[in-house]
């Protein structure tokens, strides 16, 4: 792809985030731990094919509303949430949805790479075959491949596939996540502090990795790396003490963020 | 500033380049004032003192310039940070062709010597200079109290420079039309106003930057300016 052609592309998808299209919705979400509230009525919208990144301190509620988004929550004894999530106007929180098919729409990379113990093919293949994604083996060789494709480690992996993907080092551990986070075709991607374990480089393959996929999917990321928010988002997000306190372009909010919580944090000065 | 960095040697860093501006602030100042009274006074002695210590101001600059550099590299400044280390930069420089006007306005004071500044025009200069010097010493307060409103105020009365600039170029142009032999030195002289007229201009860039800094959006709308200078000529047809 030529540089015309690809600012053409970032020109696009900025066209699409700015129309509005907002593939979640979240309306005054709560989430208790038990007795604890972690979340304070947030309302944050994810827009369609965007890089929304979340930011804050530790302990201020990042994670746990990322987690609210395909109902990993849901694990946690005593977790509770109260408000309402949409995801294409569907209530995520719904009694009738299928919770295994929401979160194949909504796939989820998780700080340390944590491939399963089965061969590079195997990691990539199981998602789709427990979703009956392929009719053959055909079919899911061509999944596999792409994935693997998309995920930018085709190249580095393709002669030895059948080999432990336990084995990779840790940035390529992490995209096979990502690769098999992909193979079942979600439309929206939560990645939980996916570089924190990396080394510079691997860190910089990941992020041109969140910069392409954003063509094509939706992408939440919490990380704690201010620059690490500033580099692949379109949008940021900053959360403190379980309170959403502002939502801004990511332009605007590492120049002039209109909060003052906001400017503390992203400048590293005491409150 | 209201709050501190967790890191102390940044706050450090910053403290640095803010001092350094407000000296390199401090000495174009005096360089300027110095060359309209070196001028007016004919005075050598303090014109070379002038052109010797823009030396200084230049060095200044190199410093703030390699000291913003590594400021960056080293803490990736974000928000008023980042807006405070730029604006830094942008005066620096600004401050820096402060001094150099007042070179060459030192310089000058050499060329025009044999043939002295009659009266009239020497108080026109030097009422000149004190409107610019005057915006200058202003706007470096404003840098140190980081006053919005106070910068926006400065940028508006760049105004009267422009105006008494103008009026200072219609008396000089009178003068070489009495007397042709008057040409060579009221040039040199026009060259002086026209150097302390872009005094103000500078003061007026520091003005902007500072808004900048402080509230991260640039100063709409044109600046309002006075400068007819650009059409005089017209009226001595």
């Amino acid at each position: 792809m030529n540089m015309m052609s690809e600012a053409a592309v970032e020109k696009a998808l900025d066209k699409k985030m700015n129309d509005m299209s907002y593939k979640m919705i979240g309306s005054d979400v709560s989430v208790y731990y038990g007795e604890k509230r972690a979340l304070f009525d947030v309302n944050l919208n994810v827009r369609e094919n965007t890089v929304t990144a979340l930011i804050g301190p530790s302990g201020c509620g990042k994670s746990t509303f990322l987690r609210t988004l395909n109902r990993m929550n849901d694990t946690i004894e005593g977790c509770r949430v109260t408000g309402k999530i949409t995801l294409d106007g569907d209530d995520v929180y719904d009694k009738e949805i299928d919770v295994v098919e929401l979160r194949a729409r909504v796939g989820m990379v998780f700080q340390k790479p944590n491939p399963f113990p089965k061969s590079i093919y195997e990691n990539i293949a199981y998602g789709p075959r427990i979703h009956g994604l392929a009719r053959n083996k055909a079919d899911m060789d061509q999944i596999v491949e792409a994935s693997l494709q998309r995920a930018g480690l085709w190249t580095e992996v393709k002669d030895r596939l059948h080999e432990g993907g336990t084995g990779l080092s840790g940035g390529q551990q992490q995209r096979l996540c990502i690769a098999r986070a992909v193979a079942v075709s979600p439309e929206v991607i939560l990645m939980d502090e996916p570089c924190s374990a990396l080394d510079p480089i691997a860190t910089a393959k990941v992020e041109e990795l969140i910069h392409e996929l954003r063509a094509n999917y939706t992408i939440v990321i919490v990380t704690h790396s201010m620059q690490q928010a500033a580099r692949v988002s379109q949008r940021t997000a900053m959360f403190h003490l379980g309170q959403l306190v502002e939502e801004n372009d990511t332009d605007k909010m590492f120049t002039n963020p209109d909060d003052q919580r906001t400017q503390d944090y992203i400048m590293g000065r005491f409150g | 500033m209201v709050s501190t960095h967790i890191l102390s040697a940044y706050d450090e860093e910053l403290k640095y380049l803010n001092r350094r501006i407000s000296e390199m602030g401090g000495l174009a100042e005096q360089m300027c004032g110095d060359a309209v009274r070196a001028l007016v006074n004919s005075d050598t002695a303090l014109a070379q003192k002038i052109i010797s210590d823009d030396v200084i101001l230049d060095h200044a600059e190199r410093e703030i310039q390699d000291k913003a550099i590594v400021t960056i590299a080293r803490r990736q400044p974000v928000a008023a940070d980042l807006r405070e280390i730029i604006g830094t930069l942008r005066i620096a420089a600004d401050l820096e062709r402060v001094g150099d006007l007042g070179k060459n306005t030192a310089k000058r004071v050499i060329a025009v010597q044999g043939t002295g500044v009659p009266r009239k025009l020497a108080r026109g200069l030097e009422h000149l200079s004190e409107l610019a010097l005057v915006q200058l010493k202003d706007v470096l307060d404003v840098f140190a109290s980081r006053s919005a409103e106070k910068a926006e105020i400065i940028r508006q009365r760049d105004e009267e420079i422009d105006a008494m600039y103008t009026s200072l170029f219609r008396e000089l142009l009178t003068y070489m039309m009495e007397d042709p032999r008057n040409i060579t030195s009221c040039t040199h002289l026009l060259f002086c106003a026209k150097n302390i007229e872009r005094i103000g201009d500078h003061a007026t860039n520091i003005a902007e930057t500072i808004y900048y800094i402080k509230t991260g959006a640039q100063l709409e709308g044109e600046r309002p300016k006075d400068d007819t200078a650009n059409t005089v000529g017209a009226l001595v047809e």
